[in-house]
Formats: C-alpha cells, structure tokens, sequence
C-alpha cells in the first residue's frame, strides 16, 4: 500500500474576481522512502497541492474536494485535531524562503525544541538534545554554541538546513519539500539538495519534492508529476520521463534546460505565459502555448491515459503515440548531439 | 547627546516664544494701578528686565547646577513644588489610563484580527471611528453629565490624595482616589483604545500571513501556541514603542481631559500658566515634558532591546 494517496484533489479558492481552481484533479501517490518530484511552472499549483494535503489552506474561501489517503485515512476529512498530530511529526514541510520561516524573536534551539514537544513527552532538556542532534546532522558547524542563537544570525542556506533539522526532529515518514532551494544561491542549493537526499537514507523518509528544476527531479527523484495549469500534464517513473517524454510541456521544459556545454545565444524558451486559473482556456490548457496544436485541442480535454502499454507512464495529450516517440526521439537526439 | 540638543533645542523655543508674545509680565506681576517705576521695579524683581538671552543663560545655569526651575512670576512660589504636586496628578491619569485602554484594546484588537469582517470586527471598527472622531472635551462631558451627574455614580470632577491626604481636604486615600479617577481614566480609554485596536489589529493580522507562522502550523502547534508563541511577541513589537511614546506624550499634559474633570495636573498647571504669562510655570512644566518624552523614549530602546533579539547585536 503506498504510504500517501492522492485521488482527483481539487482545490479551489473563492475571491472577488470569481473562483480560482489551483488545483484541478490531480492524482498520485507516494511510496514508503520513495521520492516524488512536482515539476511545472509558477502558479500550476504544485505549492497549493502540497499546503492542501498537510492542511495549510486557510480554511475560509477555500473548497477542497477528492482524497488524501494517508495510512488509511483521509487527510482532508480528518479532524483539527487528529491533523495536528500528523502534521509536524508523520508529515513534515520544508518551506521555500528560510529567511522568512522562522520566527525572529526565538532561537532556533527554542523553535526546534518546539516541535519535540509538541508530539513527544518528554522533558525540555531531552527535546533540546535531540534538537542539537538533528542540528549536528544537518551539518550546522558548531552546533552546541549556535544552538542558543537568533535566526537572523544565521545565513539562508544554514537557515534553511536549520528548517530541515526541524522538519526531520520526529523522524517523519513523508517529508514534503516546497522548493527548498529556490531562495538560495547556487553552490547552496547543491549542497542542500545533497543534504536531503542523504537524510532520506538515513531517516528512510518519503520525500515529495516540488520544484520547477527537472535538473533537480533528475537527480533526487523516483517518480515524477508534471504539473500544468492546476491539472497534471504527465506523470511517469524519473527514468521513463527522461526516455520517452510525452507531452509538448515535458518537451518544453526539457528544451529549455539551459546546457553548460553548448553555446547559446539566447536560451530556448515556451512561448506565452501560464493560463490564468480564473478563466482557464477550454480543452488542452495547454493549448494555446502548444506548437502541435490540432482541432481536438480546442474543443475536448484530453484525459490522463497510459503511454504506450506502460501504465506507469501517464499523459494528457491528443497527438497519436507516434508522433509522440518520433518527437521525443529528435529533441533526446537534439540533445545527445548538442552535448557530445 | 541627542537628548541634551533636543532639550535644549525646546526650551529655548519656549522662550523665544514667550518673549515674542506682546504682553508684559512685569505689568501683570505689579498690579492694575501701578505707576511706571513700580512696573520697572517688578521687572527688575522677576528678573525680565535682562536681555532675552542673559534670562536664558540665567534659566539654564539654575536648572543645571542647582535642578531648581525658579519662582512663578504670578505667586511667587518655587516652581519645582507647583510641578512636583502636579505631576502625581498627570501621572495618575495617563498610566492608569494606559492599563486601561491596553485592558480594552488587546483583546478586541485580538479578536477582530482573528475574525476580520465577523460582527465583532465591525462593531470594533464603528467604536474606533468613534473613539478617534471624538473630541476629549466631548466624551468627558458626555460621560460627566450621564455617569456623574444624572447616575450620580462617579464624582463629576476633582481629585483625591492617595497618600497622605492633606488636612482639610474632603477625601483621601486609596478608594477616594481611584472613584475620582474612574472617568478620567475611561475618558482617556475611550480616547486611545481607538487607535490600539486599530493598530492591533492590523499587526496581528499582518503577524498571522507570516511565513513564520505557518511553519509553527506545520510543526503541528495547536492554533493557542500559535498565537501565543509566534504571533503576538512579534506583532506587539511595534505597540510597545507607540505605548511609550504616548504615555510619553500624555504625561507632558493631557490638557483636555485634565479641563474638563478639574484636575490639578500638568496639562492645567501650564495653561494657567500661560493665561497669566508666568514663564517659569509654563517652562517648568515644558521641561518636565520634555523630560518625560525622552526618558520615556529611552526606556522603550531599552526594553525594545529585550524583546526583539534582532535589535541587541546593533
């Protein structure tokens, strides 16, 4: 059984302008110590997916429907309660920005002490031991004096390790990471990415990691979503995804990785901008971004449907598979060539 | 350094004025029917018949070496005693009024942040619009006429000792004290209860969209920790240093409120003294002010210094 199971979660949220869907159907599900990677662009939902699921929403103005099956029960039906004691202890997140998500007036020790005590009884002097364990883990240097300081004294990336030692404090089962590195600079986001990837195995957590770097996906990931305009795009094991993408946004994103080793003069780009969610375009909402579009397109939304006989492999698209292989084949060989 | 200037800088400002204001203290000091020479001999007498900034020099030198703030023109009493019996007055005022605005505003102010656009919310707003709109003079008659005259519940106006009642005075001590103060206090809270819920409001509201706060929710804190441990700490930052600028401010005079309930404070004491042109009075309680205002100021650095651990390194 997996560990968390996501069935067609729609989250909507009421505003002025109407009803914004940021999230509309969206299925996967997340094995025991596996990695599931969210990829897609700003605002296709792949943060409101993950809020919804760990109950960050607020709760007015937002209507949210389908099911979260964690170890059995449903995360969106359960109660305030029961979902205090996931969250933070079964279920832990990491935020995108370090320098803002920690409160300044405490010290880190106090913040990571914190969170023991909200699920373990035990004394202080216990959660503030297994708090300097987790800091020493996360590779903060000098751990037993920085313990006692302020986050404003620390930098982003050692912030954001700070974050991540208090995520993994109670040794949760699922870590959800919402672009845990896009706030830092390059070298950190290395480092930081090898971190939680090295954590995993120690602490044998399931990680769902969202980002909009298929860079990161293809190193950390097992499973992959491609998210488009609040609805899923594609999904597939990270292997396949890169072997035999197929659907035109895959092909974007992978068409404007930028490469070290070619000279570009300009880095290739999707043309257009996302969807807005308010008044989503009707059938592919990829359509009007989309170089292979066809009539169908306009008209009809293309269900989610296996690749090939590979039912692993998922996708939303109109084009015929061959079509679809002989793309994907001359963009990989596009890229191989590039490269050699 | 910067409290020597600016102390310096008010009351020569003070002086200046005083002098340019075309009215002659002498005239008043010597009486109605006084001939030239008596004038020219009371002006000698107080001391206005030097130049403005020998007076100056003179004022300064006596604050400075021997803390005494001169004699009124007008009674001849030491100015150092009008303030000192004055400032117990003002002082009652404004910090029992500051516990009891603080006793009304944090909690409504609380409360309508968690639950914008709920009734509470909007009956909180229609009594800040009133409390702000409202003239202090206005809310000490409304609540003098009802609560004082036609309850009869509450004194209408006057003050009582709380320590060592002078003999002959009609009241004293501790419950005297506080059942002639009730509503001078709730005048005052009324007043500055408007602006603290407001303010409350919106910094809480801003503390409960922080990045910081929601990662306390994922952490699993029920929403009373939350509150307790992340929101509030850091949305009274900003209210501690209105709260010490205000009393601050109040304690230089609250001139209105002190008016309209007769009471003997500051606020009374320096426009008494500026109806009848007694400079020392008027600069007596101008220093006190003054000195209010920056110690108060002070003292808010200090305690910012405290609670907000981003402050301590600078």
């Amino acid at each position: 059984m997996s560990l968390l199971e996501v069935k067609d979660l729609k989250t909507y949220f009421r505003t002025d302008d109407g009803i914004v869907k940021a999230v509309d159907g969206v299925t996967f599900s997340v094995e025991k110590g596996k990695t599931l990677g969210i990829v897609g662009e700003s605002g296709s939902g792949k943060s409101v997916t993950c809020l919804t699921i760990m109950g960050l929403n607020s709760k007015k103005n937002t209507i949210t429907t389908g099911e979260a099956i964690w170890k059995g029960e449903d995360l969106l039906k359960m109660s305030s309660r029961r979902l205090r004691e996931l969250r933070g202890n079964d279920v832990a997140m990491i935020f995108q920005d370090p320098m803002t998500s920690l409160n300044p007036v405490h010290t880190i020790g106090r913040q990571l002490s914190e969170a023991v005590l909200l699920h373990q009884d035990v004394s202080k002097k216990i959660a503030r031991g297994r708090a300097l364990e987790l800091l020493k883990a996360v590779g903060i240097p000098r751990a037993e004096r920085r313990i006692d300081d302020y986050p404003h004294q620390f930098s982003g990336g050692m912030r954001q390790r700070v974050m991540i030692a208090m995520a993994l404090v109670n040794d949760p089962d699922l870590l959800v990471a919402d672009e845990p590195t896009t706030a830092l600079d390059v070298t950190t986001q290395a480092q930081i990415l090898n971190l939680i990837d090295k954590l995993q195995d120690d602490f044998g957590s399931a990680v769902i990691m969202i980002t909009h770097d298929l860079g990161v996906i293809a190193e950390i990931a097992d499973d992959v979503v491609v998210m488009y305009a609040a609805r899923v795009a594609e999904q597939a094991p990270v292997d396949n995804l890169f072997k035999r993408p197929a659907h035109p946004y895959t092909w974007g994103l992978l068409g404007s990785l930028p490469r070290l080793d070619v000279e570009v003069e300009r880095l290739v780009q999707i043309p257009g901008s996302p969807p807005s969610l308010l008044n989503p375009p009707r059938g592919c909402r990829f359509h009007p971004r989309c170089p292979y579009v066809m009539g169908v397109c306009k008209t009809t939304e293309p269900p989610l449907l296996p690749v090939g006989d590979d039912a692993s492999h998922l996708t939303a698209c109109h084009l015929d598979q061959a079509t679809k292989d002989a793309e994907a084949e001359k963009l990989l060989a596009g890229m191989m060539a590039e490269s050699v | 350094m910067w409290a020597c200037v600016l102390f310096i800088a008010v009351t020569l400002v003070t002086y200046v004025i005083f002098f340019i204001i075309p009215a002659d203290p002498a005239k008043l000091v010597a009486g109605k029917n006084a001939r030239p020479e008596d004038i020219k001999r009371a002006a000698h007498y107080i001391g206005v018949d030097k130049p403005v900034y020998q007076q100056y020099w003179i004022f300064m030198k006596r604050l400075v070496i021997h803390h005494n703030l001169g004699r009124s023109f007008s009674n001849r009493q030491n100015v150092n005693d009008i303030v000192l019996a004055a400032a117990p007055v003002t002082a009652t005022l404004v910090f029992g009024g500051a516990i009891f605005w603080m006793l009304l505003a944090i909690p409504i102010g609380i409360l309508s942040a968690l639950r914008p656009r709920s009734l509470l919310d909007r009956l909180a707003m229609v009594f800040v619009l009133i409390g702000i709109s409202a003239h202090p003079v206005w809310i000490g008659l409304i609540f003098s006429y009802f609560f004082g005259y036609r309850l009869g519940l509450t004194p209408i106006q006057g003050y009582c000792d709380v320590f060592n009642p002078p003999p002959g005075a009609s009241c004293g001590g501790p419950v005297d004290w506080a059942y002639h103060m009730i509503l001078p206090w709730m005048t005052f809270m009324i007043l500055f209860a408007a602006l603290y819920v407001r303010m409350i409001r919106a910094n809480v509201l801003e503390t409960l969209g922080e990045d910081y706060v929601r990662t306390a929710r994922a952490k699993g804190a029920p929403e009373s920790q939350v509150m307790k441990s992340h929101v509030l700490r850091n949305a009274m930052l900003p209210i501690v240093t209105m709260l010490g600028m205000d009393i601050g401010l109040a304690l230089g005079g609250a001139v209105f409120t002190e008016s309209i309930y007769n009471l003997h404070g500051l606020g009374q004491t320096a426009v008494l003294g500026l109806q009848t042109f007694d400079l020392p009075t008027t600069l007596g309680v101008v220093v006190f002010a003054t000195l209010s205002i920056i110690l108060f100021n002070l003292f808010v650095d200090l305690l910012y210094a405290v609670i907000d651990p981003r402050i301590r390194l600078a």
